[in-house]
Parts: structure tokens; sequence; C-alpha cells
């Protein structure tokens, strides 16, 4: 059933029940977020896609078209929250771009780029975080987590279903592990496929980087907004 | 400035601070000892900063360190990050210490990255930071003794060096990405080649880029400018701070400076070969000695000691070392043999003689870059060898010749490919009992039994340090004039008088 419904006061059609992110992205606005991925079930954790829905604020890959909604993405004070929150990944993390193997294909890079952040409104933590390098392929950088959960939800045994990634503990606490024995089982498309839906430089293949030239990286040949207004799933 | 910046009659003694020393990369101060009659009792750098990259590296994943220690450096990085990436291709099986190298472009892209810099770099120190001197006097105006003075004392002198900069820095962005910590080399190789619209754009130039002939050109102005003043000071530059060390640099088969790669070779003031080795024995054959009043330790050779087996490195000791450059490098060669012909087939151990080497490389850097801009090697597209993992060593060593001369990077990393370990050894170091004997020798010149310090007198002592160019910190550091402070101290340690520029 189409639904009539105002973004930043254009009116936009869209049928109810879709995705609002998606929806705002087919109609060439661009909502930032780090652990959605078109196509595949929301996960909602990052919060950066937040907007403001009906007067409240709510993330938009969690939102859901329904007639006579008014979401406000451009308003100041939403956009400048979506600012905080990305520059509280970098607050909570250790991240270290200039040397990251990921820097130029790094989503919380890119975003951070799109936000306009030029330095966190917060103090860093330094968190000691252990890295784990015992799997054969992988080599899992904690440093960078920002707990997006896709590699929890997206990258899971073949033959199992179980699940090779997981988040363990609360709040500062928490930290992603892996499980090797099933890590040590993952044919090298799908070790890629995880470093590549990594937003961040966490989950890095061992030995491999650097391999796209500066100026040739994923989002220096294309931004990650063109990419997500195209449709890519980034 | 500083004549009045003396010291009372009734003081036993005296110490004379430079803190922080001027036109220098990173941070160092110098102190001067006087005693009661105001002669120089001793002289000493000190490099009182301290960066840490060796530990913090550790636990990294092995293929990021190059990346990440070149950061180290805003002058050398692509010294850096090549020393690293010899290390790593060391540890994957690919290095020279395993008797298999890299492809033929994989190295003369590194080699074009590592011209391009050492270009740019000897153009920075050679004018911004030395040539003030020429032009000024040592004791010349201070006010006027900086880059601002340069562009009113002659101003094309200065459009034709910005030229220059700007032409070495576009080498190192077509071959590194940008300007400035860049990356080019991976394990095994590099990520990409030079394409011909770059290299075209490099060798013809553009409308706001100066062509490969014009660079050879400007290249020739540090020579013409070293030998204007030599000729009207040859007393002052062969007579100032001549101070003994033996010459280190990398040499390739005909024993003749290979700025990326070949052997330690260190011969002493008659040029006689004293060591010669694989640099992958360099723990075998170097130590270090500490002073408790710098963080920047003291290599000598252990066969002779400290006094004995200190080495210079950098500009001066490659031309020393050096017998001849190719025919292909036919204006540098000729530079060359000048040298060699005033030096009178000894190793030259003036230091402002480093400012005269130096000027030579600048040449020579531009010849090679031209050379190998000509070489369609370098859009070949074999360009990383991938090596079975039993060939792992877990271990690697790279050696450079970076613009200040022989540097160092040793790492291991445990199968799982964290890094466990990292030493860095940067030519600085190499040259620190050296510059140190320079300290002291301009110090007992010009400073001893005088009653009156004056600025000048203290400037002696900076020149005699920035003929090596020393990176203090290899790090990034801005253009313009930092504050000098002279403290003046009695015997016990208490200041009796103290001046701020």
């Amino acid at each position: 059933m189409t639904a009539k419904l105002y973004i930043d006061g254009r009116e936009i059609c869209a049928s109810e029940g879709d995705v609002l992110i998606d929806v705002a992205a087919d109609y060439g606005i661009h909502i930032p977020s780090l652990c959605y991925m078109r196509g595949r079930p929301c996960l909602g954790t990052c919060r950066v896609c937040s907007v403001v829905v009906n007067g409240s604020i709510m993330p938009a890959c969690t939102a859901r078209i329904a007639d006579g909604m008014v979401v406000e993405v451009a308003q100041p004070e939403v956009a400048d929250m979506r600012r905080a929150l990305v520059e509280a990944n970098f607050s909570e993390g250790n991240h270290n771009c200039p040397s990251c193997e990921k820097s130029g294909r790094c989503e919380l890079q890119a975003v951070a780029y799109e936000v306009e952040m030029v330095v966190s409104r917060f103090p860093y933590r330094f968190a000691e975080r252990e890295r784990d390098q015992t799997a054969r392929h992988i080599f899992l950088e904690r440093d960078r987590c920002i707990f997006c959960q896709r590699c929890v939800e997206f990258i899971r045994d073949i033959d199992t279903g179980h699940k090779i990634f997981a988040i363990h503990g609360r709040g500062t606490h928490a930290r992603i592990d892996i499980d090797v024995v099933l890590a040590d089982r993952m044919p090298p498309e799908q070790v890629r496929e995880a470093a590549d839906i990594c937003p961040v430089g966490c989950i890095i293949e061992k030995g491999r980087g650097y391999n796209d030239p500066i100026g040739k990286r994923k989002f220096e040949t294309r931004s990650i907004r063109d990419r997500v207004l195209e449709g890519d799933k980034k | 400035m500083m004549e009045d910046a003396i010291v009372s009659s009734s003081v036993k003694g005296r110490k004379l601070v430079i803190d922080p020393v001027t036109r220098v990369e990173g941070h160092g101060k110098v102190t001067v000892h006087l005693d009661a009659v105001n002669k120089v009792v001793g002289a000493r750098l000190h490099v009182v900063e301290f960066r840490g990259f060796e530990k913090f590296v550790q636990g990294h994943p092995y293929w990021e360190a190059p990346m990440f220690l070149q950061r180290i450096c805003g002058i050398c990085f692509v010294s850096h990050h090549l020393c690293g990436a010899k290390a790593l291709d060391d540890m994957i099986g690919v290095g020279y210490a395993g008797g298999k190298q890299i492809t033929e472009t994989a190295e003369k892209l590194r080699r074009l990255g590592h011209y391009g810099q050492q270009l740019q770099s000897h153009v920075t120190a050679y004018f911004y930071l030395i040539a003030p001197e020429m032009l000024f006097g040592i004791d010349g105006p201070p006010e006027q003794r900086n880059v601002l003075g340069l562009i009113e004392a002659n101003a094309e002198m200065v459009r034709r060096v910005v030229a220059l900069r700007k032409w070495g820095q576009e080498v190192i962005v077509a071959v590194l990405g940008k300007r400035m910590h860049g990356i080019s080399s991976v394990p095994g190789g590099v990520n990409s080649n030079l394409d011909t619209a770059a290299r075209d754009r490099l060798l013809n130039g553009t409308d706001d880029l100066i062509g490969v002939d014009t660079v050879i050109d400007y290249a020739q102005d540090a020579l013409r400018l070293f030998y204007s003043y030599h000729e009207k000071n040859r007393d002052m530059i062969d007579n100032f701070a001549v101070v003994p060390a033996l010459n280190m640099s990398l040499v390739d088969e005909s024993g003749n400076v290979d700025y990326y790669h070949g052997r330690l070779r260190i011969v002493d003031r008659d040029k006689n070969i004293v060591d010669e080795m694989d640099y992958h024995d360099y723990l075998d054959v170097f130590s270090e000695a500490t002073e408790e009043w710098s963080y920047m330790k003291f290599p000598y050779l252990k066969s002779l000691g400290r006094e004995k087996g200190s080495v210079r490195v950098g500009p001066l000791a490659r031309v020393n070392v050096t017998k001849s450059y190719g025919d292909d490098t036919p204006l540098a060669k000729a530079a060359l043999e000048r040298f060699h012909d005033y030096s009178g087939g000894k190793a030259s151990d003036a230091t402002l003689h480093t400012n005269w080497a130096r000027a030579i490389e600048i040449l020579h850097s531009a010849e090679q870059i031209r050379n190998l801009l000509r070489d369609p090697a370098l859009q070949g597209s074999d360009l990383v060898l991938s090596p079975p993992e039993a060939d792992w060593t877990g271990e690697g060593i790279g050696v450079v010749e970076a613009p200040r001369g022989t540097l160092l990077h040793h790492y291991r990393a445990d199968r799982e490919g964290k890094i466990t370990f990292a030493n860095m050894v940067v030519a600085t170091t190499q040259n620190n009992q050296v510059m140190n004997r320079t300290i002291a020798s301009v110090a007992d010149a010009y400073l001893s039994g005088k009653e009156t310090i004056t600025e000048g007198m203290m400037n002696a002592i900076e020149v005699g340090i920035r003929a090596y160019d020393p990176c203090l910190s290899c790090a990034t550091h801005a253009m313009g004039q930092m504050p000098l402070i002279v403290s003046v101290l009695d015997a016990d340690g208490k200041v009796v008088d103290e001046r701020v520029r």
C-alpha cells in the first residue's frame, strides 16, 4: 500500500513497511550508517542513521514507512547528534587511520568525512584491547571494533550456520571474539567477505593489505554517499 | 644581541645552553661548559625528546609496520617506508637475506620514490636551513638568517628552490600517492607502477610544474652557491670543525654508494676499508653506548671501541666512500671528481664539506630520477612476489641510505603475524658521536677564552650541527624561527644570567 510521507519537507511516496533509510536513498537523500547493509536484516546497533520521525529521534534503519510520516534528516540538532555518534566511536576505540590497512575503504572513516567530523568532542578512552591473531587467516584488531555486529550476524559457518564471531561482555567490558576452530574452516572468499563487511579495520585478512594505491581506494574512487545513493550495499 | 650575556667575574665557571637548537629537525639543546678562565672544558648535544615507536608498534600486524613507522618522520618518511618494506620482504621470504629479489619494476619504483625524497629533503636542508649563513655569514644579523631573509636577498634563487622542491614532491606523489606518508611498498613489491601520464608530466612539465631538464639546471644551483661561497671563505670552510670519524655507506658491487641496497662499507681517512658487512649482521658488528644526559645513543664498531669506532654517515660519508658515480649521471660524476681532487685522495673530515657533498647529491638525485623516468621498466606490470608460506622467516632487516645517512629497521613477528620486536637505528644516531665532536671543536675555536659570548659565536655551534641536517626526533617540524634560550650558570649550576631570543 502506498504511503505519503515527508522528508525534510519534501513529499515522497513509498510502500508502507519499507525501510526508511532505503526509501530516503532512493530519493537521493543520504542518511549515513555504520551497521546497516541494504538488503540485509536491520541490526540497529550503531544509531548513526538517527533522524527525527514525527518528533521523536529514531534510527532510519529500523523505522518503517507509514502514511503521513514526517521525517527530518537535515535538522541541525539531529545532524549534530549523528556527528556526535560518529565521534564517540573514535573516542571509544583506538583508531589510527594513518597506518590502518583499511584506510581509504573504511566506512567509519568515510562516514566521518561525510558528517564533516574534524575532531571528537569526547575525551579519548585509550581503552586497552587485546588483539587476537590466533586464527589462521584473520587478525582481529579489537582496537578498531565499533560493535556493529555485522560479522556476528552475517558471517556464519557454512556447514552449521553457527556464528563465528560473537560479542562477549557488556559496556566497557564488551569485546568481539572469534571462534578460531570455525574461523579456520572459512574458505578464502568468506574470509575476504568478513573483512569487507567489517566497517572498520577490525577484521583484517592476514598478510594482505594496501593493495590499492592511494587515490584508487574504494571511497576515493566513489564516495560512500554516492555508493549508498546508487544502491550499492557499501 | 647576546653580547650582554656575560657572567660576572665572581663565578667559578659557567655553562652556556642553546635550547633548542634552531633550524634542525626536532628538538635538542647544546651545553657548553666553561671553566673560571672561560676555557671550554666540555660541550654536548642533548636530545631531550623521547618517541617510543619501537615499543608501540609491537602487537600490530607486521604488514602495517612500514606505514606505522614512517610516521616517525615528516621529512624522510620514504626512507622509513622502504626500510620497513625491505624488512618485510625478508620476513616473508622474498628479501635479499633469502636470496630472492623483488621484481625489476618494483625495485625501480622504490628507488624512484627514494630519489625523489632525497632531492626534496636535501634541497630543503641546503637552502632553507643552511644557506642563510652562506649568504649572510655565521655572525650576520639573526633576523636575516632565515628563509625570509633569503627571499629578500635573492628571490629568484628561492623561486627556483620552491620549484625544485615541488618537483621532488611530485615525484613522491607519483610513486606513493601523496606528498607525505604515502604508501607504495607492500611485502614483496609495490602496489602500483608508474603510468605514462605521471611519467610524462614529470619529464615534460606542465604549466605549473617544471620539466626534468629544468630540474637538472636548478639542481646545480646548490653547487654554484657552494663554489662561490667556498671561493670567498676557503680557509673558514676547510678548517671549521675538522673532526675525525670513520665513514659508512651502503655500497654496490663496485664499492660506490647505492642508496637503496648493498653492503655496508666503512672506510678510514685514507679510504682504507675498515670493515664491510652484510647489514643483516649489524648486531654482531655494532654496539651502542648511552649517556645519562641524552636520549640518543652512541653506536660504534665493537672491534674498535667507541672512540675509534664511531662512524659518520650521510652525504659527506657517502662521497668519501664512493669512488665514482656512473656515466649515466655525468654532471654529478664530474662534481664528485672535483670534490675528490680537492680532498687529495683522502676522506674529508671537514664538517662544512658536508654541505658540498649534499649539493653534489642534489644533482646526483636529479640525474638518477631522470634516468629512471626514461626507463620503460617503470611501466611494468609484474609488481609483487608472493612466496609460499613455507618461506616465512619471521624476521627482517632493511637498510637504505636515507638523506641523512644509513637507516636501519629490524623487525621480528610471530607466526600469527604480530610484531614482537622492532629496532630502528636512524642516521642521526649514527652521527651522534661525530656531532658531539663537532660541537666541541667549534666551541673550542669560537668560545674558548672569550670574555664575551656573542650570538654569532653561539650560532657557529648551530652551523656545525646543521651541517649534519640532524633529524633529532625524526618528526614533522614546522619552518620558522624557534626561540633560543641561553642560560649562564655558575659552576654550581645556579643560573646567573639568561637571555631569550
